[in-house]
């Protein structure tokens, strides 16, 4: 089986089989990140560049490790060193890198939908690494991973999403994933940052901590952005925290083996406290870990490989 | 030269009219509408069988672009576009640049179109200096040199005062002021609707609050001051409901409704397609059904395009940072013909005067009829003729639509324009 699209724009548009194909496949590559020569030359020869118009150390160094572990040539163009802050158009910048002829571009940008509008020009294969507040793919895929690790199934699962819901790119990706295999959604957190009809995603929306936690399996934090405070959509960060923090009284409401998630990174004593960030049920640096191994999937998976990842040491060249 | 329009469905909906008649235009002005005038009496007939002979249509909100941005659209080209699109008269908006806030650009403009346009146009001037939504303008100058209306349109005015200032001192010269409904801090630079799509997109949404809070301000304005109020592109529900009840209460309300916002939804965003993304937004299948039953019962007075050229280059950049608007001209007509018409949602006659009559009486025009010494301003349309909308044969000098390779039932043909065939199909 393979992956129907050669992009990786968003989870709502891939099939709960695609999925799985995908967590499958990173199971065999996590194996090769445990060894002691963590490379193997799945993709030698072919060249990735890592496109990202937006800061992020974490997302761009785990798919940069990805790109390695496979024996990719990667290309790293950040918005401040491009010609973007000359006035150059995205669709330039494109151009001029899809004149290079890299099979695939790994793109972080500020605002939605760039990457839907990059596809559209490029020949490359496109993999969103987070697009403004719409989508992450490969975040909801390495949570989805490390929930299967930790609970062994997704299904019937439930799942507490915590914080800014409306400005937050990875809790799209996470519903749309979770949905689609079978697990139970609900979203917690202050009205003003609720976006409108989200419910009609599938989901249960409460701005009520005790009944979001209750019974839940997994609980995922999303990250505060300090500079909204002040500006209408919460009247202070101490408040916030008394209403929406993670606390170890809080998570005792839910399920004893309840798992604690954080896409990072964490701001201790606003949406988390410490003693539950490092705490025994904290997965965040599995987390960390899981998303070499689901990144090598996807950059093998759109490279048109067939997500037997074990047979792939034995196709150099590929 | 006389014109004789032989055999045609003549539809007059100020005179009630609608039947197979003929018209002969004489010296730019109709002078004879009658059943069987002989051939001999002009130089030169079309045989109208089977289509639609109607007052001229007016577009009374278009940007031109000219002067300031004539590599997106002139005077000379949005005229073209117009008469290929069946419009016989636009009214250009004020935000060209230098603003249209002053009697010299005003005079530029008449003295453009008057060289160069194949339609008459009607310049709108700036409410307030420059758009910035501070000083009126000089009202009494723009009038006294062509100006019909005046607006700041693309620049919500956001202080009520100064609305309120505009209504009480346009009362003097009996023109509309024309509103562009959107309270900027509910809009919170919003790049679409907001709501499920909205959310589902990660795009920043304009609540409908935004439109319909400043439309019932100035509803209310209109109400206290007695000024005539002018709603441009009603988009929701609730703005429709509000005009309505307006009407009702006597308030001299008006309103106008473009085809994005009666023929598609929010749901046309998926896909980041910046030809979507337009002010105010496409919104729901409510808003959209509230917009068609508007039309049907007349809380609507007049369609209109809001023709807003951009750059294909301008366009072709992430939904963000395009800028708003879509052409419309040359789809205009074909849009209701399909959506109104053909649906059977309104009678023809109600199509016709939503495109002439109609707008006609929103800035006062003595145009929108086929009397007897009217200017001979006329549409010829077939309500059969089949067209697929091709981006890359418009008049226009943008081609930013969303309905490309949309196809269409009804089509404009014939464009006259003070007796002078502008445009022709036949």
């Amino acid at each position: 089986m393979r992956l129907k699209s050669r992009h990786l724009l968003g989870i709502e548009s891939l099939t709960p089989e695609e999925i799985v194909l995908i967590l499958d496949t990173a199971e065999s590559f996590a194996e090769i990140s445990r060894r002691e020569i963590k490379k193997v030359p799945t993709l030698r020869g072919r060249t990735v560049v890592n496109l990202f118009m937006e800061p992020s150390t974490r997302t761009r160094t785990s798919f940069e490790l990805a790109e390695k572990r496979l024996s990719a040539d990667s290309l790293n163009f950040s918005a401040s060193s491009s010609s973007l802050v000359k006035g150059e158009t995205l669709i330039d910048t494109a151009r001029n890198i899809e004149a290079m002829a890299p099979d695939f571009i790994v793109m972080r940008h500020q605002m939605s939908g760039a990457p839907h509008f990059l596809a559209r020009y490029c020949r490359s294969s496109i993999i969103n690494a987070g697009d403004g507040s719409h989508e992450h793919p490969t975040q909801a895929l390495l949570d989805a991973y490390t929930i299967r690790q930790k609970k062994k199934a997704i299904a019937g699962l439930k799942v507490a999403i915590i914080g800014d819901i409306l400005h937050s790119r990875v809790v799209r990706s996470n519903i749309f994933l979770l949905r689609k295999l079978g697990a139970e959604v609900i979203l917690a957190g202050p009205p003003t940052l609720m976006p409108l009809e989200v419910a009609r995603l599938g989901v249960k929306v409460t701005h009520s901590m005790a009944e979001a936690l209750d019974g839940a399996d997994v609980i995922m934090m999303l990250r505060i952005q300090m500079e909204r405070q002040g500006k209408g959509y919460f009247p202070s960060v101490r408040e916030y925290y008394n209403l929406f923090g993670l606390t170890e009284e809080r998570v005792a409401l839910a399920k004893r083996d309840a798992i604690i998630m954080h896409p990072g990174p964490i701001n201790r004593g606003v949406e988390i406290e410490s003693k539950v960030a490092d705490g025994a049920y904290s997965v965040i640096l599995d987390q960390v870990t899981n998303g070499v191994a689901v990144r090598m999937a996807v950059l093998y998976l759109l490279a048109g490989e067939t997500g037997d990842a074990d047979s792939a040491e034995e196709r150099p060249g590929h | 030269m006389r014109i004789l329009l032989k055999n045609g469905r003549v539809i007059d909906p100020g005179r009630g009219v609608d039947e197979t008649l003929d018209v002969l235009i004489e010296d730019g002005k109709i002078s004879a509408v009658a059943v069987n005038i002989p051939k001999s009496a002009a130089e030169s007939t079309y045989d109208l069988a089977g289509l639609i002979v109607a007052p001229g249509f007016i577009d009374i909100h278009v940007h031109l672009r000219e002067p300031g941005r004539e590599d997106k659209e002139t005077i000379e080209s949005g005229g073209r576009a117009a008469a290929a699109g069946g419009f016989t008269s636009v009214a250009c908006m004020a935000n060209t640049s230098p603003v249209n806030d002053n009697q010299s650009v005003t005079d530029f403009i008449l003295a453009q179109a008057r060289e160069k346009s194949p339609v008459n146009v009607f310049p709108i001037g700036a409410l307030s200096k420059g758009l910035k939504g501070e000083q009126l303008s000089e009202i009494g100058d723009l009038v006294h040199r062509g100006a019909v209306a005046i607006s700041d349109d693309g620049e919500p005015v956001a202080s009520g005062f100064l609305m309120r200032k505009a209504l009480e001192y346009a009362r003097m010269f009996d023109i509309p002021v024309i509103a562009h409904e959107e309270e900027p801090s509910l809009a919170n630079g919003g790049v679409m609707n907001e709501g499920f799509v909205s959310t589902l997109l990660g795009l920043r949404g304009m609540h409908a609050a935004a439109e319909e809070a400043m439309a019932y301000r100035d509803i209310r304005l209109a109400e206290v001051t007695g000024g005539r109020l002018h709603l441009a592109h009603i988009s929701t529900a609730a703005t429709v409901e509000l005009v309505r009840t307006a009407k009702s209460r006597g308030v001299r309300v008006t309103a106008e409704a473009t085809p994005h916002h009666f023929t598609l939804t929010d749901e046309s965003v998926k896909g980041y397609d910046t030809n979507t993304k337009m002010k105010p937004p496409l919104r729901t299948a409510a808003d959209r059904d509230a917009i068609l039953e508007g039309l049907r019962d007349g809380t609507i007075d007049a369609v209109a395009s809001d023709h807003a050229p951009h750059c294909q280059d301008e366009k072709d950049v992430e939904y963000d940072t395009a800028p708003f608007g879509i052409v419309g001209l040359e789809t205009s007509v074909a849009l209701g013909l399909e959506h109104l018409v053909a649906t059977n949602l309104l009678p023809l006659k109600r199509f016709v005067e939503l495109y002439s009559s109609g707008p006609a009486r929103v800035l006062g025009l003595m145009k929108g009829t086929l009397a007897v010494g009217a200017d001979a301003d006329v549409t010829v349309f077939s309500v059969k003729k089949e067209t697929t909308v091709d981006p890359a044969r418009f008049r226009s000098r943008s081609r930013n639509t969303p309905f490309a390779g949309m196809k269409l039932r009804g089509a404009p043909l014939m464009t006259i324009v003070g007796g002078k065939v502008v445009h022709g199909a036949l």
